[in-house]
């Protein structure tokens, strides 16, 4: 509701039209308001309620950190030259002076070593940017673990996720920039990857590099895209997802008083509003005291590009690490059989190579399986309601399990990425750690699966029995009988509504469809809801809660009256949610 | 001619062509067998026969187990005739030999010798035979080194295993490009010539003594420039800066949020 659809009368509206402020600051605050509409937007704004967790803060620290990243990289802008061209550096780096370098590169050096706080915001810039996409991905996990995609947040997760792949691209366009060894190497990698596609790989090497490797166009081209297509999208997806945050209000973690129809916390203006400036501050003041501390992308070891070196301990940035990873993963022959063939064509046959081809179809499916995991979860469990109460992830025992083994999935491969570096710190072979990562990458996953989801199911166990018969005290009684006995203390309501309100449902089966039919595919549905929901916890029912009261009442009758009284609240919230 | 021709059915002649046989093979293997000894016990250039013999004597108590009584060779350690007076001052003289332990490559400590001792040992392993000698002091001089020059020389035949910082880094089956910060000119010389461990030689036909002096030029001018940019995380590049955003940058980050929103509902 916002003031225009409010009905005023005539004289409401020439009231306010004709108010005269008494202040000079009242006059320009009325002046501005008339015509800028601030109230109407402080009056809707300001009293949107924010529910307060600091897990809900890495969106807002992705945020900032790409304002940040933003603003240094405009400061960049001024210096740097995306050109090619070569020329001689004459700078003040004597290890480099005389050496034939591109342009690029040599402003690259001048960014550092010879403009006032140039190298202060380079480094600010690249930390910023590792920043940005490490709070989208924590961000990214903390909505996945939470369960807080579900309806009606689908299209918000598809945002987000392509706001991930925008930052990978971001990122990687940033990182080649400079021109030097390491970045080229990089290039080399994307090249490798466009040429191993069959038939077309050519060309579209060709076509992005203008002509064989490396050319001379390609740090301009990945210039435009980093410093305007690629920043410009995110803006627009950015804008994009908060809107429909505030349209869909936010989630919340389940409580006391919280329920589906509200949001419980505090008010955008003023205090909320405050906090979320001043964070802004504090993102800024720590990305400063690391930029400030330590040394990130130091381009002047690395020499300018030269397509023949390749030197030890090349890698990627964190984000690009597990593309790196399963490129070292992938064998590149089965004992004595090679993995790369050449298809025969009339012109002369085209070479498949798959030890490039194959690695990239995990990563594929893995960021497919990204975009469209609210479909297969809604399809898998027929949950069709909103939610807008967070899953604590242990009371989602299937998806805690299959996120995990994902992050498993992710970190193998991601560990890959650096196992030259694994090897020499730990003083371990290279061969080896290569060769049981092979059966890692597949067992890895699986027994992250499998103890993820004993590990949440034993944490509901845990709720259960706490919400039925309180914590262990510590305090052991002797009766008059001589038995020992421990005393337990009932939670308290604020506790036991957390511990009780969550859902469990049990394996739906498979249900025929208009036709009275029950395809394949709704049995294929009903094995993985089995599997979903096979192994469950069910919540305490208020039946169970009433019995465990009257026998507690035994031991220790003060508490529970107590919580017997409570009681009535904890089952109206509970049943409330349906 | 004649009293040869007739005299060579004579009982002895036998006897005399066998005795002439045996005097000339037992002449020329002498002859030989001086040869060689002149050549063993030829002086290498800047030793003296005194450090020769002291080197044997410490040759033979550390270093024979493996590399063998006159040093040449066993199962459990190579040959060293001909590897020269450099090889030993690398190997001895960064701690390398004598090897604390068998492994996929010897592991640095400290040395286990002086100076003296391993100018005597080097003497000895020259005196089997010609390799590489100790480099020259004018090729170690750095100032005279061009390091930008070094730089690029450095990039294109040593960085691949050394790291472009000269941090090291991984080879195979456990082996490893150790880190070049503060090795000492002449041993990063030395190595260059001899090719220690699993390092390629680079002879003076591949990398002349001026362009190892480049080479050493740089890396001590990169050694003593410090770090511009703060803390260098090892110099290892992306894989310590991600770390580090998901170590310190993380802590940091979280601790600020849960102090943020500690005063909440």
């Amino acid at each position: 509701m916002s003031a225009a659809d409010k009905n005023y009368t005539e004289a409401q509206y020439l009231e306010a039209d004709q108010y005269q402020p008494r202040t000079r600051t009242g006059r320009i605050a009325n002046y501005v308001d008339q015509r800028v509409g601030g109230t109407g937007i402080v009056r809707e704004f300001g009293r949107k309620v924010f529910p307060d967790h600091w897990s809900f803060m890495f969106g807002e620290v992705a945020l900032y950190s790409f304002i940040i990243v933003v603003l240094s990289g405009a400061f960049l802008t001024f210096w740097f030259d995306p050109s090619m061209a070569t020329t001689r550096y004459s700078g003040s780096y004597a290890p480099l002076q005389g050496v034939d370098m591109s342009t690029a590169y040599a402003t690259a050096l001048e960014l550092s070593f010879d403009v006032r706080g140039g190298l202060f915001m380079r480094q600010l810039h690249h930390w910023g940017a590792l920043l940005f996409i490490l709070a989208m991905s924590v961000h990214m996990l903390r909505v996945f673990f939470t369960g807080a995609f579900r309806k009606p947040r689908e299209l918000n997760w598809v945002v987000g996720c392509a706001l991930l792949i925008l930052g990978l691209g971001a990122g990687f366009t940033g990182y080649s920039l400079p021109d030097e060894v390491l970045s080229g190497n990089g290039l080399r990698i994307i090249d490798g990857m466009m040429k191993a596609i069959p038939v077309v790989g050519t060309y579209l090497s060709f076509f992005l590099f203008g002509g064989e490797f490396p050319g001379d166009e390609v740090i301009p081209r990945l210039y435009t895209l980093h410093i305007f297509i690629i920043p410009g999208m995110i803006l627009i997806l950015i804008a994009i997802h908060l809107f429909m945050v505030v349209v869909h209000k936010h989630t919340q973690y389940p409580g006391p008083g919280r329920t589906e129809r509200n949001v419980v916390g505090y008010p955008v203006g003023p205090v909320y509003a405050a906090k979320a400036g001043g964070f802004f501050f504090i993102v800024l003041g720590i990305l400063c005291l690391i930029s400030g501390t330590f040394q990130i992308n130091a381009l002047w070891n690395y020499g300018p590009y030269d397509p023949s070196p390749v030197q030890a301990g090349a890698q990627p940035d964190w984000y690009i690490g597990p593309f790196e990873g399963v490129l070292r993963l992938m064998p590149g022959w089965l004992g004595p059989i090679p993995l790369e063939f050449v298809i025969p064509t009339p012109w002369g046959g085209n070479s498949v190579a798959t030890p490039v081809l194959v690695p990239m179809i995990p990563i594929a499916v893995m960021f497919l399986g990204m975009f469209i995991w609210p479909w297969i979860e809604a399809w898998i469990t027929g949950d069709k309601k909103e939610h807008h109460l967070l899953d604590r992830p242990r009371n989602a025992p299937t998806r805690t399990a299959v996120g995990a083994a994902t992050v498993t999935f992710y970190c193998i491969m991601w560990g890959m990425g650096s196992n030259d570096l694994i090897a020499t710190h730990f003083q371990l072979s290279l061969n080896d750690i290569t060769y049981w990562s092979r059966v890692l990458i597949f067992v890895g996953p699986v027994i992250a699966y499998i103890l993820t989801k004993r590990i949440c199911l034993a944490l509901q166990r845990k709720d259960r029995e706490i919400a039925l018969h309180g914590h262990e005290a510590g305090i052991i009684e002797v009766s008059p009988d001589g038995g020992f006995h421990e005393r337990h203390k009932l939670p308290s309501e604020y506790e036991l509504w957390t511990l009780v309100s969550y859902e469990a449902p049990a394996p739906s089966g498979p249900r025929p469809n208009a036709k009275g039919k029950v395809t394949r595919v709704e049995k294929f549905r009903a094995a993985l809801n089995r599997m979903f929901f096979e192994d469950r916890v069910e919540p305490v029912s208020r039946q169970e809660y009433l019995e465990a009261l009257e026998h507690n009442g035994h031991h220790d009758g003060a508490t529970g009256l107590e919580a017997a009284q409570s009681q009535e609240q904890i089952t109206a919230g509970h049943s409330g949610r349906h | 001619m004649k009293a040869l021709t007739q005299k060579r059915r004579h009982p002895f002649a036998f006897v005399a062509l066998l005795l002439l046989g045996l005097l000339l093979t037992g002449g020329l293997y002498a002859a030989a067998t001086t040869v060689n000894e002149a050549q063993a016990s030829n002086l290498p250039e800047g030793y003296t026969s005194e450090q020769v013999e002291e080197g044997e004597r410490l040759f033979v108590a550390n270093c024979a187990t493996c590399h063998g009584m006159n040093a040449e060779g066993t199962d459990a350690g190579p040959s060293l005739v001909g590897v020269g007076a450099a090889s030993v001052d690398f190997q001895v003289g960064t701690g390398r030999m004598p090897m604390q332990m068998q492994g996929p490559q010897a592991q640095q400590k400290p040395p286990q010798f002086n100076e003296e001792q391993t100018a005597q040992l080097a003497a000895y392993v020259a005196s089997l035979g010609t390799g590489p000698a100790v480099p020259e002091d004018e090729y170690l001089d750095v100032d005279q080194g061009d390091p930008s020059r070094g730089g690029e020389l450095f990039r294109i035949n040593c960085a691949m295993c050394h790291n472009a910082a000269g941090a090291g880094g991984a080879l195979t089956e456990g082996k490893f490009a150790p880190s070049l910060h503060g090795v000492e000119e002449r041993h990063i010389y030395e190595a260059m010539t001899t090719g220690p461990q699993n390092m390629p030689v680079f002879n003076d036909a591949n990398i002349p003594p001026e362009d190892k002096r480049d080479i050493i030029a740089f890396l001590k001018t990169y050694e003593n420039q410090g770090t511009p940019g703060g803390f260098s995380l090892g110099f290892l590049g992306p894989v310590s800066e991600g770390l580090l955003i998901w170590t310190l940058g993380l802590a940091l980050l979280i601790g600020s949020m849960v102090w943020l929103t500690s005063r909440s509902s």
